[in-house]
């Protein structure tokens, strides 16, 4: 710690610390344009300038550390006129056409220069014009009023992984660009418009739609992921214009991915769903809330009075809130159903999610840790921000490793990695294990493990893993989506919490959205009922189907459409509108989305975080929570009686603390064989994993979402199969025939086919994660 | 006078710059005297302190002191770096040190290297050197072979490798960071300061930057004693300067002269202001030094201490000559014009205030000028002056205040009446 002063005000403050750190902290105002608290020092801007006593010049602020009895003048003559002048020079070749700039309003320039500039300009010269550049559909350039402050070029380099942003050209012919145009390609991109201090990157979607001053700021909760990402929501009159992000150190920082700042578009969708409509004769007819929830609840208790109500099956998106998730399973359980899950991608059942314990960390442990292995995740699409936190810790020096059905740059150094099919996943992970069981002298009180490692000598990647895994003072596992939608999830969750109590690693199983919550609420199937695979393979009679679309938010998509045709009666609470749900459904209940409800979404790092309604829900739409107590209401289920979402997750949390589960025993693999020829492996795109995304327009046009047409295999599969990239590729399993253009790609695992799902063509597969063959001839459609 | 003492000691070989040439004035045996009885860089470090080197690159920063601050005993990889990236306008000094005594910037560099504890070196020349590239390229191999360079040298121990790294035609480059940052293969912008290169240099290890002249001295000053380079020049301004004479003089070149040289002698060994013309001004150090008027510079003496005296610098040793046909406006356009086409574009003064300050002056010139323009110029250089990362900023300040401080007058005329004073220019 060291004295200083600054204005006269005697600080104490960290020596590590710059003078503009310092400043702030104190609450004393430096003006500035490069710095940032998240970004690398580039002193380039001079905005911050201030005099300190024994230096002849006036010094960055940002750039100056504090000394011990420094004396800083922020508002000195020498200060102000060195600002002043900078203020001038920032100017000179800035269009002063603030009136037509998207930034005004809300721009540190404009803002500043009320305080620093003159009325007047003594620039008589021409101004410069740069050209604008085209970086995608995300986000617009206005490169003439750039001001070089850098920090978009610090920010690829140093957050995002990407150094796609640089400056060209000398002097005052620098320009920030691509250098070859080209659409940014980053999970992170939208964050370098928050970034800009001026208006040269804006947000294209929202570009002209509205002015800062006329919107209200409402905090809420991004839905997308299991981060919970904090964001504001700028309202006008009742419409979301636009989302950024809410500045929380333990969860998001100053970030906020892609996926969450554009998502809103969707909220005005054409397709929103706004009036609860009725089928009668094959026709739909809206009507009022009251006929429609009578409808709904008469239809499902003529089954559960002639068939029981093991013929009703309750599917709900992992997207939705605590609430709505405790008030569906609690108003189906009061109708007797049991068949009750959220787990709507999940393939294996074999293991209970409640089995593993949830220790407590958060994600700056993640951040801190010295070694992390991804297994069968797609960190950056399935959870950007969680991406960006390992990319910190590999930046720092940890050893990450990464064993995935394919590879893709994760845009920091990686340690180890392999492209693996299902059995050499498994057989690796084992290996793993193996070794720290030898290692940790494991070996004599664990037969049923032992009898699953495999007998060979451990690989250099397993041995070299496990290692790394048993030096690290603090290490990471996490399972993604992938492992986690496999059809022997359960095996490879399994092994990876055997190597995590081994190794003393945290071990982190990825999960969707606010799937926590919905263990939480228990939306999982009771004893002896059947579980979502089940509920479509066994074809019910009656489905409540909330929040999802059935032929993309699951993993059996004809399986799923079948048993809805063939079901009597579905009744479906939704925010979109489709012509599968038209066809299918029997009453449609229009759902409001986040931004129109309150509720709490559970993090993946279970912090709980509750979030306010910020405008009215569209239409004659409702809050679900609303929706399910009525249900609840109507068909005199007890204990609907709530005022508030408040009171529902103070019951919630009553049931918790009172609960007292008995520990389910670890889940032990038989074997660790599987049946694989030619395995279909299968991704939701980062843009497409909810119906809220996929609604979307501005994401649906980035490269990422244009390449999910694609099916993807490598050059060793394509000549063991004869196929080339020329002609489409058939694939076929059982009865299903779907046709892909195809791309041949190394980075994909031998004995493995890449497949986006939420496409047309796949939701005409039969398993998303499964065999398939494989063929090519130009005669098939 | 003493003429050709350091750097340019090979001169009367022919050829002066092969290693025959360099040994026959007893080239690497300073080399192989600290090689072989394994001399302690504390004792070279005091020597070069006592002969007053001061960096030959412009700033003058004394070279002893600035080897001082690398912390030699620090294990892992440090580097000394020559630069060669000589690009101010006027100077054209190390480009003949390349050319016709190599062997001496590689014999300094190994000493330097020895003496940081450094085991890679980098001589960073300008692109545009092409016959100097060629000769030091030729004389690293030379030096190679003798076992100058390498692994073990001549049995120490001491392993140095010597790399030549050529520029791309940017004049920042020669801004000591904006150096290493290009070396490291970035785009060129000076880095901010601190931390120095000492501490964080070339991929962020210690480094020493250091003028292809002040290395090349090194030798010669550790032959014949640090003494001898001192009383060479006067106290404080050790040894002898390359100084470049050029524009309106009968024999422009290079002129090496002992520090303190009254600037009437060197002329005078220039040939002479151009006939039939008198002095007008010089810029002594380069095109960044303030311009000093004829009568005051006669009276000056060539060392670091005697021109400051005028208010100006001594800078790389750039003389350049001005005689009564230049029209200053027209001068000051071109050195404006130089600035704004070479400033990185990294800080905002610089970056804004160089194109400002050439547009204002080009102004005047093309007979646009307006009665405020010259208050204006000296304010927008004063603005620049101090607030920006590195030197360029001021140096494209100092000419404009400079040169509208002591001819006024002419700048006035153009404005009043759209021309020069004097219609021969």
């Amino acid at each position: 710690m060291v004295n200083i002063e600054i204005d006269g005000i005697p600080l104490k403050v960290d020596s590590s610390k710059m003078i503009i750190q310092a400043a702030d902290e104190a609450g004393i105002d430096i003006p500035r344009f490069c710095y940032h608290k998240k970004l690398s020092i580039a002193a380039n801007c001079r905005m911050c300038l201030v005099e300190v006593d024994k230096s002849r010049k006036a010094l960055p602020a940002c750039a100056t550390p504090v000394t011990e009895g420094m004396k800083v003048f922020t508002h000195s003559k020498v200060a102000i006129n060195a600002q002043r002048s900078v203020m001038e020079f920032l100017l000179i070749n800035h269009p002063l056409d603030c009136p037509i700039c998207d930034q005004g309003g809300e721009c540190e320039l404009q803002d500043l220069s009320m305080g620093y500039g003159e009325g007047v300009s003594r620039f008589t010269e021409g101004k410069r014009v740069v050209k604008d550049k085209d970086i995608g559909p995300l986000i617009r350039t206005d490169m003439t009023r750039c001001i070089h402050c850098t920090r978009c070029v610090r920010f690829g380099v140093e957050i995002a992984g990407v150094k796609e942003l640089g400056a060209t050209g000398r002097g005052e012919h620098m320009e920030i660009g691509t250098y070859v145009e080209h659409s940014l390609v980053s999970e992170l991109s939208g964050n370098i418009i928050d970034l800009c201090p001026v208006g040269a990157l804006t947000s294209k979607p929202f570009r002209y739609k509205a002015r800062a001053w006329e919107m209200k700021a409402h905090p809420s909760i991004a839905p997308h992921d299991a981060i919970g990402s904090n964001i504001e929501l700028h309202v006008r009159q009742n419409d979301v214009m636009r989302v950024v992000p809410r500045d929380n150190e333990s969860i998001n920082e100053a970030w906020l991915s892609d996926r969450d700042r554009f998502s809103y578009q969707a909220l005005a969708h054409p397709k929103r769903l706004t009036d609860p409509m009725i089928k009668v004769d094959d026709d739909w007819q809206v009507v009022d809330w009251q006929t429609a929830l009578e409808t709904a609840i008469k239809g499902l208790q003529t089954i559960i009075n002639k068939h029981g109500a093991e013929e009703v099956g309750g599917l709900i998106s992992p997207t939705t809130t605590l609430e709505e998730a405790f008030l569906f399973q609690k108003w189906l359980r009061g109708l007797g159903v049991e068949n009750i899950d959220h787990r709507l991608r999940q393939q294996d059942f074999s293991d209970h999610p409640q089995q593993y314990p949830l220790d407590n960390w958060t994600l700056g442990d993640v951040q801190e840790s010295d070694a992390i292995v991804l297994i069968g995740s797609h960190i950056r699409a399935e959870q950007p921000i969680l991406a960006h936190r390992i990319r910190q810790a590999a930046m720092m020096g940890a050893a990450v490793s990464n064993i995935n059905f394919f590879l893709t740059d994760l845009l920091m150094p990686i340690e180890y990695e392999m492209a693996v099919d299902i059995n050499t996943m498994l057989t690796t992970l084992a290996g793993i294990a193996k070794v720290l069981s030898t290692l940790m002298n494991d070996s004599d009180n664990d037969d049923e493990w032992q009898a699953l490692y495999p007998e060979r000598t451990p690989t250099a990647f397993e041995q070299n893993v496990a290692m790394q895994l048993s030096n690290a003072a603090s290490a990471t596992l996490i399972v993604g989506d992938l492992a986690n939608h496999h059809p022997d999830a359960a095996k490879i969750r399994a092994l990876v919490h055997k190597i995590a109590e081994l190794s003393g690693s945290r071990c982190i199983v990825v999960p969707s959205a606010n799937s926590h919550a919905h263990v939480i609420a228990n939306t999982l199937p009771g004893k002896e009922a059947k579980n979502s695979l089940q509920m479509w393979q066994q074809s019910l009679r009656a489905y409540v189907l909330m929040g999802f679309d059935a032929l993309h938010d699951t993993a059996v998509p004809v399986i799923a459409k079948q048993a809805l045709k063939r079901a009597s009666f579905v009744v479906a609470l939704h925010s979109f509108d489709s012509e599968f749900l038209r066809q299918t459904a029997d009453v449609i209940l229009p759902m409001a989305c986040f931004t129109e409800t309150s509720g709490t979404f559970v993090g993946i790092d279970k912090q709980w975080q509750q979030f306010a309604g910020a405008v009215a829900p569209r239409g004659d739409s409702r809050p679900a929570w609303k929706i399910l107590r009525v249900l609840g209401n109507v068909s005199h289920v007890e204990g609907f009686d709530y005022i508030s979402s408040q009171d529902v997750v103070d019951e919630v949390r009553q049931i918790q603390a009172e609960r007292h589960d008995k520990p389910i025993p670890p889940y032990i693999p038989d074997s660790l064989t599987v049946e694989s020829d030619l395995m279909m492996i299968s991704e939701v795109p980062m843009y497409r994993t909810d119906a809220l995304l996929r609604h979307s327009e501005a994401l649906q046009k980035t490269p990422e979402t244009q390449r999910i047409q694609f099916a993807r295999i490598n050059r060793k599969e394509a000549e063991k199969h004869g196929l080339n990239h020329q002609t489409p590729l058939t694939l076929t399993q059982q009865d299903s025939v779907v046709r892909l253009p195809l791309e041949i790609d190394d980075s994909i695992a031998d004995g493995c086919v890449y497949v986006a799902t939420t496409t047309d063509a796949a939701s005409r597969l039969v398993s998303l994660f499964g065999q398939v063959s494989v063929s090519q001839s130009e005669a098939a459609t | 006078m003493k003429l050709d003492q350091v750097c340019f000691r090979t001169n009367h070989l022919s050829p002066s710059w092969t290693l025959d040439a360099y040994r026959q004035v007893g080239g690497y045996q300073v080399l192989e005297n600290i090689l072989n009885n394994k001399l302690k860089p504390e004792s070279i470090i005091e020597q070069i302190k006592n002969s007053a080197l001061r960096g030959r690159g412009g700033a003058g920063f004394p070279t002893g002191l600035k080897w001082s601050f690398m912390p030699r005993r620090l294990p892992g990889d440090k580097y000394i770096v020559c630069n060669s990236d000589e690009g101010e306008p006027g100077t054209c000094k190390d480009r003949d040190i390349l050319r016709f005594n190599p062997h001496q910037v590689i014999e300094g560099m190994i000493i330097a290297g020895y003496t940081i504890g450094a085991q890679t070196g980098y001589n960073y020349i300008r692109g545009e050197f092409f016959e100097p590239i060629e000769r030091f390229e030729a004389a690293l191999e030379e030096a190679r072979e003798a076992g100058y360079l390498g692994k073990d040298l001549l049995g120490s121990g001491f392993n140095f490798q010597l790399h030549t790294h050529v520029g791309a035609g940017a004049y920042i480059c020669g801004e000591e960071t904006a150096l290493l940052e290009s070396l490291e293969g970035k785009k060129g912008q000076p880095r901010y300061k601190p931390p120095f290169p000492a501490g964080y240099g070339l991929y962020g290890r210690p480094t020493t930057i250091n003028n292809t002249e002040s290395l090349a001295s090194i030798p010669v000053i550790l032959q014949h004693g640090a003494d001898w380079f001192h009383e060479l020049g006067t106290p404080n301004n050790g040894g002898s300067k390359i100084f470049c004479m050029t524009g309106h003089v009968n024999k422009p070149g290079n002129y090496e002269v002992p520090l303190g040289t009254p600037f009437a002698e060197l002329l005078e060994l220039a040939g002479g202001v151009r006939n039939g013309h008198q002095l007008k001004a010089v810029i002594p150090g380069g095109s960044s030094t303030p311009v000093v008027p004829a009568e005051i510079m006669m009276g000056l003496d060539m060392s670091y201490d005697g021109i400051a005296k005028a208010r100006s610098m001594l800078g790389a040793g750039s003389v350049i000559v001005m005689d009564d046909s230049t029209c200053m406006v027209k001068a000051l356009q071109r050195i404006a014009y130089f600035y704004y086409e070479e400033s990185c574009g990294q800080c905002t003064p610089c970056r804004e205030g160089t194109g400002w300050l050439y547009r204002v002056v080009k102004r005047i010139e093309d007979g646009q000028g307006k009665q405020e323009d010259l208050d204006r110029l000296v304010d927008v250089a004063e603005n620049i002056n101090g607030n920006t990362i590195c030197a360029l900023g001021d140096a494209a300040a100092a000419p404009v205040v400079s040169f509208i401080k002591h001819f006024r007058d002419e700048f006035q005329y153009h404005i009043d009446h759209g021309r020069c004073m004097d219609n021969t220019a």
